[in-house]
């Protein structure tokens, strides 16, 4: 099966913010690679300054990355411009973190909804006036709330209209980037319904961002861990929940405050700070922090292995230390 | 409650808003803080927790109508002075909140801002504040506090800055702290060592502290007790065990089963239908029923509050029959 | 939450009735000077030009009720003429200034980079040197007149307008619907038409009302420095320097220009007062 979507070795630079005239840059993306399948949901999770958001970024094409390809259904999609890359923005549609700021506040939800279907001309004005009731209704808002303006919405009606608007055109890919992030839990939950709904429903493919494992947990097929601009395990949801790899995936999911009381953390899961995308750690990004260092890792880029067919991980240290059951076939 | 170093008796704050209306904001609180003990705050936005907090601080927008009692060692809040208020604020009772970004000045060092919180209260030499504020420093955690002594604030990641506020803050051994959603802007494995630290510290210092949060999560993983707002009002209150593992009010039921996290398995997560109530009308009766799936004819009428055999308390009809209320 | 749900019904109402009590007076008073200056010739009582050597300094009285000046001209007639020169001028600048500015401003905001750098570059350096110092060295070269004080004028304003639609288009470029936009498949012609100009044009709006106060003073200066609008036209600026040699025998010649100068300046500063805190409550535009 091929992938829909198939990111090879991504590096994505840009100048630090407050770098004057030193060139320094902030190293947001250094060699990443991911794929989503046809109507999967592919759960992309990490911290600040991991390159979740960028790499989100680079396959809706509005960052150019340095090196590597993104290729979706095929066709190499940076560099494209033109009526070519009109064409594959149609397929490829964004969900934004903050519903207020992705929703223009002069114009009606309608009119917000409709913005695709009249920049890709479908349809008659009045088709696409009965496509936006359609759209609406889709996403479980009623029809005369397409003359209402952002404001007179709550936080999730705002974003039940930005993904109204990321349906319109009928992608087969959302890249959702913390979709649920401002958002009450109560109206999390009732979002996240939603999005695996309509993915269940509509067949489309998900590349969902989120620091949050959480909601990652609850809507993903897929998981893929970022640190630093790298992936640093990807597995099957089930697997990476079940038997988490990494020595950072591992902290991250006993970093997770559950509610239950009985299950209080004893100790920090992690200790120290995430360093600097600016001057990022040689060798494993990973290693000053890391409980399984050896010598190596400061000089040693880990890339993924196989663990098991569907599970990749960016450790030798931690895969050699399992024990060697069912060798894995090495494949991607 | 007796030894409580916070109590809050019946509060009720009242926010103007434009167009001449007022949002009950805080409507009949009664809360307790104990010596060394951590109370979660929680609740979703709006519901009035934030509010409650910065009544405690005596830092409300202007032109706020504020009734009850907040009790700081038995001494009533609401009768200070402005001056009066100022003297105990970073004294008495502290304040960390979410961003802290925005807690630290830009243009001092961190050291001479957690100095300067010392020499605001107390009548020490600069030298024996400073020397204090290292001390703090290296006790929240930040490395080789000396020598970061004269950093600015901008030198310093999300989750140092933090601590500095928390050093800050916990200068004057404070009776009581009030933290806003304190790791609410720090990544999730910053957020276990910020909490981690806060519990610590508190517990040692027998600081009371009340965390406002919106994560259960959070509440879970660090507080004695717990309190769970809705559109202004306490609408339960218990230790965490009891809380978690039996939520007795249906709004706390159904924040509890909403979260995502609590869920290893896939399929719908329970949701709660329909909106929070505007609090500029607040409805009558129980504030939940609109919402609520075992509303009853009687939840036209604002449900008492009542005690459990476990001590703790609940405002719902549901628990009527089993117990007798408690005022 | 409660404020914005406000502000959002506030704005889908009429435009208008929906400014501050300020912008609307401001609004009003410009309506009515503007009535004033298109209606000049028929509102004008005497021709404003008109020499009477029997009336040299007159005192005001029922047919001449501002007085007449040191050429016996009515000074009524000559400030009805003369709000239309410096009006002209005003919305002139101010105008020329703004259609520059505007697409200056919001490219340099929304592309930044080097297309920001060959924008804001050649703008900065415009704005360090001294406002009057720029127009009396364009009116050195060029020569005196009233077209000349407003290409000025609108030379001084230019730089200060262009920051202002380039901070806010910077601001707008960076939200999320900007973004929708673009991968919504629109080009970036046409997300700047119809997302990035219309919510970043307030702060312009807004800083052009208050600047076109100013700029009736700078028409002012410039005239009474003989630099602008030259005799016999009459321009505000030029009837003050005409009424000061016979300020102690005829105050009205003075006083009665410079009143209308204030109610000039007055309306902008009301109107740019009022648009900006109702465009920007926070007080971004300084």
């Amino acid at each position: 099966m091929t992938a829909l979507l198939d990111v090879r070795g991504l590096v994505v630079t840009f100048p630090a913010p407050d770098a004057g005239l030193r060139r320094r840059r902030v190293h947001a993306l250094s060699g990443v690679d991911l794929s989503v399948g046809r109507g999967r949901t592919h759960g992309l999770v990490g911290e600040s300054g991991s390159g979740k958001s960028t790499l989100a970024r680079c396959v809706l094409g509005l960052q150019r990355p340095d090196e590597g390809s993104v290729v979706f259904d095929g066709t190499e999609i940076v560099g494209l411009r033109g009526r070519a890359l009109r064409e594959v923005r149609r397929r490829i549609q964004p969900v934004f973190q903050d519903p207020l700021g992705s929703l223009d506040p002069r114009w009606t939800v309608g009119r917000s909804v409709r913005e695709s279907l009249d920049a890709f001309g479908v349809g008659s004005a009045l088709d696409r006036d009965r496509r936006v009731r359609e759209l609406l209704d889709l996403v479980g808002l009623s029809p005369d709330h397409a003359d209402r303006h952002p404001a007179a919405l709550s936080g999730g009606q705002r974003q039940r209209v930005g993904i109204a608007a990321a349906l319109a055109s009928e992608p087969e890919l959302i890249v959702a980037d913390e979709p649920v992030s401002a958002l009450d839990v109560s109206v999390q939950a009732q979002i996240l319904n939603l999005v695996a709904k309509l993915q269940r429903e509509l067949g489309v493919a998900v590349l969902f961002v989120s620091h949050d494992l959480g909601v990652v947990e609850h809507v993903s097929h897929e998981v893929s861990v970022m640190y630093l601009g790298g992936i640093v395990e990807t597995a099957a949801r089930a697997e990476l929940f079940a038997d988490p790899v990494h020595p950072y995936t591992r902290a991250l999911l006993a970093a997770i405050p559950v509610p239950e009381p009985d299950a209080r953390l004893v100790h920090v899961p992690l200790s120290g700070d995430i360093p600097s995308p600016i001057n990022p750690p040689t060798g494993c990004r990973f290693h000053p922090r890391c409980p399984l260092r050896v010598d190596s890792c400061s000089r040693e880029r880990p890339v993924l292995q196989p663990v098991t067919a569907a599970h990749h991980v960016a450790c030798p240290v931690a895969l050699g230390a399992r024990p060697q059951s069912d060798p894995a076939p090495a494949q991607n | 409650m007796t030894g409580a170093v916070l109590q809050i008796e019946d509060l009720r704050v009242r926010i103007p808003v434009p167009g001449g209306r007022w949002v009950g904001a805080v409507d009949g609180v009664t809360l307790a803080v104990g010596s060394g003990e951590i109370v979660g705050l929680v609740g979703e936005s709006g519901c009035g927790k934030s509010t409650l907090g910065g009544a405690v601080m005596g830092l409300l927008p202007g032109g706020s109508e504020v009734s009850g009692r907040v009790l700081l060692d038995e001494e009533d809040l609401r009768g200070l002075t402005d001056e009066q208020y100022r003297r105990i604020r970073g004294d008495d009772i502290a304040l960390v909140s979410q961003d802290p970004a925005s807690s630290l000045d830009p243009t001092f060092s961190v050291g001479a801002q957690v100095a300067e919180a010392i020499r605001n209260h107390r009548d020490v030499s600069r030298r024996a504040a400073r020397e204090r504020a290292v001390e703090l420093l290296g006790i929240v955690g930040i490395p080789d506090p000396r020598a970061r002594y004269a950093d600015p604030p901008h030198r310093f990641s999300g989750g140092m800055k933090q601590r500095v506020v928390i050093a800050a803050a916990l200068a004057n051994d404070p009776a009581v702290l009030i933290a806003d959603e304190p790791t609410t802007a720090l990544d999730v494995t910053i957020q276990a060592q910020i909490l981690h630290l806060l519990r610590d510290l508190t517990v040692r210092s027998g600081t009371g502290v009340l965390l406002i949060t919106h994560d259960l999560g959070v509440v879970a993983q660090v507080c004695d007790r717990v309190a769970v707002m809705y559109a202004g009002q306490v609408v339960e209150q218990g230790t965490v065990r009891d809380l978690f593992a039996r939520p007795l009010h249906p709004y706390t039921r159904a924040l509890l089963d909403s979260q995502p996290a609590a869920h290893h398995r896939s399929g719908d997560l329970p949701v709660i239908p329909g909106r929070v109530p505007d609090l500029t009308e607040p409805p009558a009766g129980c504030r939940f029923a609109s919402r609520c799936a075992h509303v009853h004819d009687r939840c036209a009428t604002a449900p008492p509050v009542i005690g459990m055999p476990n001590g703790g308390q609940v405002a719902c009809w549901l628990h009527q029959a089993v117990t007798e209320e408690v005022r | 939450m409660t404020m914005t749900m406000a502000s959002g019904a506030r704005r889908s109402r009429s435009a208008v009735a929906a400014l501050p009590r300020s912008a609307r007076i401001g609004a009003l008073i410009l309506v009515v000077l503007v009535v004033v200056a298109v209606l000049a010739p028929l509102l004008a009582p005497h021709d404003p030009n008109a020499i009477d050597s029997s009336r040299v300094l007159g005192a005001p009285d029922l047919g001449h009720p501002f007085g007449s000046d040191a050429l016996g001209r009515d000074v009524l007639s000559r400030t009805i003429y003369a709000f239309r020169t410096s009006l002209a001028i005003v919305f002139g600048a101010v105008a020329v200034a703004s259609l520059i500015a505007l697409p200056l401003g919001t490219l340099a905001g929304y592309f930044g980079g080097w297309v920001d750098q060959v924008i804001s570059r050649p703008l900065d350096m415009l704005l360090v040197l001294p406002a009057l110092l720029l127009a009396i060295s364009l009116i050195a070269i060029v020569g005196p007149g009233s077209l000349v004080a407003a290409l000025a004028i609108a030379l001084i304003y230019l730089p200060i307008l262009a920051r202002v639609q380039r901070a806010s288009s910077l601001v707008v470029s960076q939200s999320g619907f900007v973004e929708g936009g673009r991968a919504r498949g629109w080009s970036s012609a046409a997300v700047l038409r119809r997302h990035v100009i219309p919510n970043a044009l307030g702060p312009l709006l807004v800083q052009a009302a208050i600047l076109a106060g100013f700029a009736v003073q700078i028409e002012a200066a410039l005239s009474f420095l003989g630099l602008g609008t030259q005799p016999p036209t009459a321009s505000l600026g030029l009837m003050l320097s005409e009424g000061r040699d016979v300020l102690t025998q005829a105050p009205w010649v003075e006083i009665f220009p410079g009143l209308a100068i204030a109610v000039i300046v007055l309306a902008f500063n009301l109107l740019g007062d009022g648009l900006r805190r109702h465009l920007d409550p926070q007080g971004v535009v300084s």
